[in-house]
């Protein structure tokens, strides 16, 4: 029994006009992908983007490491590290784990999931598509140019100062916004007119819910980014004043403006991974989850207190006690949402079927992580602690333990979850296993070490440090290296697969509407338009509990 | 838009619309995603303005005296001029709508064309008070060379007066660009009362853009 019925009146079925052939080969040539307007193809070929900067972040995050190893010289001058860090900085947040879920693999299961043929604007989706190329190619050109020392966070007043080319990376920064925006409008538009019949907002999979939370913080966010962006070229250019000091300008200013957006881009970055690992939980333990509205509302909450939260960036920026303490306070709100989610999940696993595959390993392996990542933040939400801690490893260590081990891990973890959906192949379990688990392991020895010389003192972005904190320097550069060996394991283990032939069987049995169509999907998604009569985890399992044991 | 459309008509065995976009079950769906893809995007664009508004307050508080006497450097009356042309060019706009709806392609050309010169006579005011800043050096930042006193940080004000007046010229360049294709559209006679949502969603931009002044004359030019 499947949790949809597909209607195959002949009203519909005459509606079909024989594209029958799946998506990658329904039309052919380099000029089909490059000007197409299928979800499909854009959200893979978003994902071959995110992968290819997720690679060049990466390394230059074992640059920065490997630099890191002695408090001394080791291959690069300090001038060298801080470019480094700001590039490692830059293309992570702006090109890999902004797009990475909501960009790559929303794109391509949104529309499926939703029972559409694809999104409401596929025009918009693909300018989307070709704007992130072209705020890319800015990063690029930033790099070539011999790259920027600010730090991703372009904190004025050096950033006006800065004789690296800020302006090029500032207007990158500023174009991929409105990629971000228009990806945003495309998905809220889609969420709420393209539903197909049956499919109310109770039985929409969370992965959607999630997708809508953040595309509401990036169309309400992101725009507020791009006129202080654009403020600051302006600022660089022709001297205008605004953040600057000798014209009478506030270069506080800038950081309020900028965490305006940047505090809700963390849960731009983070939400979609809640949504991923609902997903990932519920499929391979074959349980309902525990507590679907509190997860799919907790999402927007989070979205909504994400807007309020901006000045705990400020602790110690000359912000006043009293806007300390607001602030503080509501930080502390953030956290009841995210926990409602995490003790669901860790409801839904209790006594489910739970199979160590790769997707739930990485499940479980966010579970860890990102609660450690979670309730760290609580520390650095506390005024008094803050100031201790504020602009040390502890903070480094705090939002890789989110970005990192929550985002990015949610992010392979989807991408081995729908591989066969996107590809038609099964990679290999066993390597994917091995691989998750080296990721878990090397990730954890990288930073909870830095939790540990962070507390200590050691502040961050510094090029060379005190031989008190170099045993721990050491060990967080050797657990990059495992980091980095797993993560190119996982990588090799799936386009490994590529070379399979044929469709391989589906493995993980699934019931929201992305399971129900052919693999690879074709290329307008469904035969016929699906009806939906059941809840997105209605697994057979669950029904039969459900009715007493099957009978 | 796209004929691949066109050719799918008879096999749905019903008549299509012949801009009805195949991926959109029926038109009401197509027209009512068109709409709230229109508002999300205003939505954005508020943001957009958002920070130039708060950067207007805070350093309005900051600088209190400055506001007081450098608003005085700019014309009430061409900002007078500015306003009514942008709510008259509204007015053309909403009447243009209508003409759509009732199918009234004369009506609806006239109107758009009317929303085009105002559009025009705006950027025309505008760059006329803009040559007279710089005539007298009331100019953002650096670039600031005024000659009368002015107490405080005058040119602060200018950085909020150009950016503020400038981003909101560059959505009114970027609404003629829209204007003329829309009216491009309607002189070929593509809208009537079955198909005008792209008229309606220009004209809510446009309405925006006119909207944004409305908030941006009382705040620059009549401090005192």
């Amino acid at each position: 029994m499947s949790a949809t019925s597909i209607d195959h009146s002949p009203s519909h079925a005459a509606g079909e006009h024989g594209h029958h052939d799946n998506y990658l080969v329904a039309k052919k040539g380099i000029s089909s992908w490059i000007w197409t307007v299928d979800h499909k193809r854009l959200g893979i070929m978003y994902l071959a983007a995110v992968i290819l900067f997720f690679i060049v972040g990466g390394l230059a995050a074992v640059a920065v490491r490997t630099e890191l190893m002695n408090p001394t010289k080791d291959f690069m001058d300090a001038n060298a590290y801080n470019r480094m860090f700001t590039l490692h900085g830059a293309v992570m947040v702006f090109l890999v784990i902004i797009p990475s879920i909501p960009a790559s693999l929303g794109n391509f299961v949104l529309p499926l999931m939703l029972g559409a043929k694809d999104v409401a604007f596929p025009k918009l989706n693909l300018a989307s598509f070709w704007i992130y190329v072209l705020g890319a190619a800015f990063f690029i050109a930033t790099l070539v140019m011999g790259g920027v020392d600010t730090g991703w966070t372009f904190y004025t007043p050096y950033s006006i100062k800065t004789g690296s080319s800020a302006t090029t990376a500032l207007l990158g920064a500023f174009i991929l916004g409105f990629s971000s925006i228009f990806t945003g409008i495309n998905f809220l538009v889609t969420i709420h007119k393209m539903r197909a019949p049956g499919l109310t907002w109770d039985r929409l999979p969370l992965f959607v819910w999630a997708i809508y939370a953040t595309a509401l913080m990036q169309v309400l966010a992101t725009p507020v980014l791009a006129i202080t962006l654009g403020l600051l070229v302006l600022e660089r250019t022709v001297h205008i004043g605004i953040f600057d000091p000798v014209y009478g300008g506030d270069p506080v200013l800038f950081q309020h403006f900028f965490w305006f957006y940047s505090h809700p881009a963390v849960y731009i970055m983070i939400v979609p991974g809640f949504g991923m690992i609902s997903e990932l939980i519920t499929v391979h333990s074959r349980k309902g989850i525990f507590g679907y509205k509190p997860i799919a509302v907790s999402s927007v909450a989070i979205a909504f207190i994400g807007f309020l939260v901006w000045g705990h960036h400020l602790f110690v920026s000359s912000q006043s006690a009293l806007a300390g303490a607001i602030f503080s306070f509501l930080t502390f709100a953030v956290a009841v949402p995210t926990a409602i989610k995490v003790f669901s999940w860790i409801a839904t696993l209790y006594r489910g079927s739970i199979e160590y595959n790769t997707p739930m390993v990485y499940a479980l392996a966010f579970l860890f992580c990102f609660s450690i990542g979670g309730l760290t933040g609580l520390f650095l939400g506390t005024l008094s602690v803050d100031v201790h801690l504020t602009d040390t490893y502890f903070v480094i260590a705090h939002f890789h333990y989110v970005m990192m081990g929550g985002t990015v891990i949610a992010f392979i973890g989807g991408v081995h979850h729908w591989w066969h959906k996107f590809t038609g192949k099964n990679y290999n379990e066993k390597i994917g296993v091995i691989a998750a688990i080296i990721v878990f392991i090397g990730f954890n020895v990288t930073f909870f070490t830095q939790f540990i010389f962070g507390s200590q003192g050691m502040p961050r972005r510094y090029w060379s440090y005190l031989e008190q904190y170099h045993t721990g320097h050491m060990i967080s550069t050797y657990g990059s290296y495992i980091l980095a060996v797993g993560l190119f394991l996982a990588l090799f283990n799936l386009l490994a697969s590529l070379r399979n032939k044929g469709v391989a069987p589906e493995r993980w049995r699934g019931v929201s509407l992305e399971w129900e169509t052919a693999t690879p999907p074709i290329e307008h998604n469904f035969e016929s338009i699906p009806i939906v009569t059941a809840g997105p985890y209605d697994f057979p399992e669950v029904r039969a509990a459900r009715t007493g044991n099957g009978h | 838009m796209s004929s691949a459309t066109n050719a799918h008509d008879d096999a749905h065995g019903q008549a299509h619309h012949k801009f009805h976009q195949h991926h959109f079950l029926t038109m009401a769906q197509q027209a009512s995603s068109a709409k709230f893809g229109v508002w999300l995007f205003l939505g954005q664009e508020v943001l957009f303005f958002s920070g130039l508004f708060m950067a207007y307050f805070v350093f309005r508080a900051l600088y209190p005296e400055t506001w007081l006497h450098a608003a005085e450097q700019l014309s009430k009356t061409m900002g007078g001029i500015n306003t009514v042309v942008l709510l008259y060019s509204s007015l053309t706009m909403a009447l243009a709508v209508r003409s759509a709806q009732l199918s009234d392609k004369k009506g609806l050309v006239n109107n758009l064309i009317q929303t085009i010169v105002c559009a025009f006579i705006f950027l025309a005011v505008k760059y006329v008070e803009y040559s007279a800043k710089f005539e007298h050096g009331l100019l953002p930042g650096a670039a600031y060379h005024g000659h009368e006193f002015i107490p405080g940080r005058p040119e602060l004000f200018f950085t909020v007066y150009f950016t503020m007046t400038g981003l909101h010229g560059i959505h009114v360049i970027a609404g003629i660009g829209v204007l003329f294709w829309i009216l491009k559209r309607a002189i070929r006679g593509d809208f009537d009362s079955t198909y005008y949502i792209p008229v309606e969603n220009v004209g809510l931009y446009w309405h925006l853009v006119d909207l944004v002044w409305i908030f941006l004359f009382p705040l620059l030019y009549l401090v005192r």
